[in-house]
């Protein structure tokens, strides 16, 4: 898509900067958790959207259905009993793909486009290119994508970048009965959790706040929290998520160094050769063992 | 190819073939790993039939590597024991290297910088096999912190390991006569003499 790719910020295994100059609006989703009701509206919406159908599964016992995120589950519902204040909170957050605007899968990706960020701060996986190592799940601060075992591609959220490109609000937005899901300007969904947040500070909830985590350069899916000093809470959402420090090392400066490192060695090793020369036999030796020849054969 | 009868015998057939096992799996390894390393290289995967297959063929050529060389390292293990002569010889190597060999002290079948290459690839092979194993994830699920520390080790012993294997290769095209040791076996008695005395004695019983 010629249009589309001029709003790629960033793509995978790329070395040279992708397109610069048009400036489009940094979107965001925001998910109140603590209006959200736990329905699955969005998780239904994702499926129909995304034509994606997982295998019915069992119940395990809890609300958590499907369990995990999968090839062909993009977001799930995760919910967590716990005691705050002597009160039983029940929480519920919808998980997925984070979006962040520096995405460890994109880091650790090797194949070139197979994942790219749009201007707008989408992340998202072309599977065209994508060749199943699994290295965007090393790279993930959120254990977010996984690798189809039909076919071997990563999937995860696409933030419906099909329906934003042409001016609609995610599925799971669109479908959310309580507004839970709000889309729209990052900025616009800021200052709309403000107002959030104030109310829930004004029901008891101090410690309520935005979920925007700076380790990773901020996120294009935010949560509002009423325990944001706790985001473990949440079925263990990251307190402080970055990409790993061992991913940044593997995917950092280290390469180009050692790759120039081996241009040394071969470099040396030409070098070496045209100016000490080769190491052959002496003329010596070989008359050495010329005369013993002749001295036996007598 | 026998060219002279009184050649010395350095490599059996079976001891060449084991070698080639290691080196050509090693020289395809090198190739698709290379590929994944860094952009740069990507167009590689192109020699293996296109990305995805350079991906689910690389780790299976890195079995037939770990298990060749582990063939390869049962072979000569018992010849690579490090020795005060050896540890004199890597004292001196800068002479060597410089080009003047003279007063190098006399090296049994293999110097001391052919015990060191031997057996620092001994280690990244180790490595190389541990932490490719943690990240081959068509057949296997670590825990994401194993998956991190395997992702780094094995690019770096990677790295460390095509270094060590240029070296070797130089010093096999460098030192003149080496070659065919790996090709059909034999070297001359004067190239036994010269880089291998120790062992030139103990074969020639002079």
């Amino acid at each position: 898509m010629a249009l589309q790719s001029l709003d790629i910020k960033q793509r995978s295994a790329t070395t040279t900067p992708s397109t610069q100059v048009r400036h489009t609006v940094e979107i965001a989703k925001l998910i109140d958790v603590s209006t959200c009701i736990g329905c699955k509206a969005c998780t239904a919406a994702c499926i129909e959207w995304n034509d994606i159908r997982g295998d019915v599964g069992n119940c395990v016992g809890v609300y958590d259905n499907p369990v995990d995120l999968s090839a062909d589950a993009w977001t799930v519902m995760r919910f967590t009993e716990t005691e705050q204040n002597n009160k039983l909170e029940w929480l519920i957050r919808k998980d997925g793909c984070m979006h962040c605007s520096d995405p460890g899968c994109l880091k650790a990706c090797p194949s070139p486009g197979a994942i790219i960020q749009y201007s707008n701060g989408i992340v998202d996986f072309h599977q065209e290119s994508c060749i199943g190592c699994g290295y965007c799940v090393t790279g993930c601060p959120f254990n977010v994508p996984r690798i189809s075992q039909k076919d071997s591609k990563a999937y995860k959220c696409t933030l419906c970048s099909d329906r934003v490109a042409v001016n609609q609000a995610p599925a799971c937005a669109k479908a959310c009965p309580t507004g839970a899901i709000q889309f729209g300007a990052k900025e616009d969904m800021k200052d709309y959790a403000e107002k959030r947040i104030a109310d829930l500070k004004e029901r008891g909830y101090d410690k309520a706040g935005l979920y925007d985590p700076e380790g990773v350069g901020g996120t294009h899916v935010m949560y509002v929290l009423h325990h944001a000093d706790q985001p473990n809470l949440y079925a263990g959402l990251p307190a402080n998520p970055s990409i790993s420090p061992l991913v940044s090392l593997w995917k950092g400066f280290t390469k180009p160094l050692a790759t120039l490192a081996l241009a040394g060695v071969a470099l040396g090793s030409l070098f070496h050769y045209v100016t000490k020369g080769p190491n052959e036999v002496s003329k010596e030796i070989e008359d050495e063992i010329e005369r013993e020849d002749k001295e036996e054969a007598k | 190819m026998i060219r002279d009868p009184k050649d010395l015998q350095r490599y059996n057939a079976s001891e060449r073939a084991n070698h080639w096992v290691v080196g050509i799996s090693f020289i395809l390894l090198a190739l698709s790993g290379l590929a994944f390393f860094h952009p740069a290289f990507f167009p590689l995967t192109q020699l293996f039939g296109g990305p995805v297959w350079a991906r689910i063929i690389h780790p299976f050529l890195g079995m037939l590597m770990a298990l060749s060389f582990l063939g390869l390292y049962f072979r000569f293990k018992h010849l690579n024991k490090m020795t005060p002569a050896d540890k004199e010889w890597l004292a001196k190597a800068k002479n060597m290297v410089d080009g003047n060999d003279h007063d190098m002290p006399e090296q049994g079948k293999y110097n001391g910088g052919q015990k060191v290459m031997f057996w620092a690839l001994a280690v990244c092979m180790l490595l190389m096999s541990v932490s490719g194993i943690l990240i081959w994830r068509a057949y296997f699920g670590f825990d994401i912190s194993l998956v991190r520390m395997g992702a780094v080790i094995h690019a770096a012993a990677g790295a460390v390991m095509i270094g060590l294997i240029m070296v070797h290769v130089y010093a096999a095209i460098w030192v003149k006569g080496t070659i065919r040791a790996m090709w059909y076996g034999t070297v001359t008695r004067a190239w036994a003499k010269q880089h291998h005395r120790g062992w030139y004695r103990q074969v020639t019983g002079k």
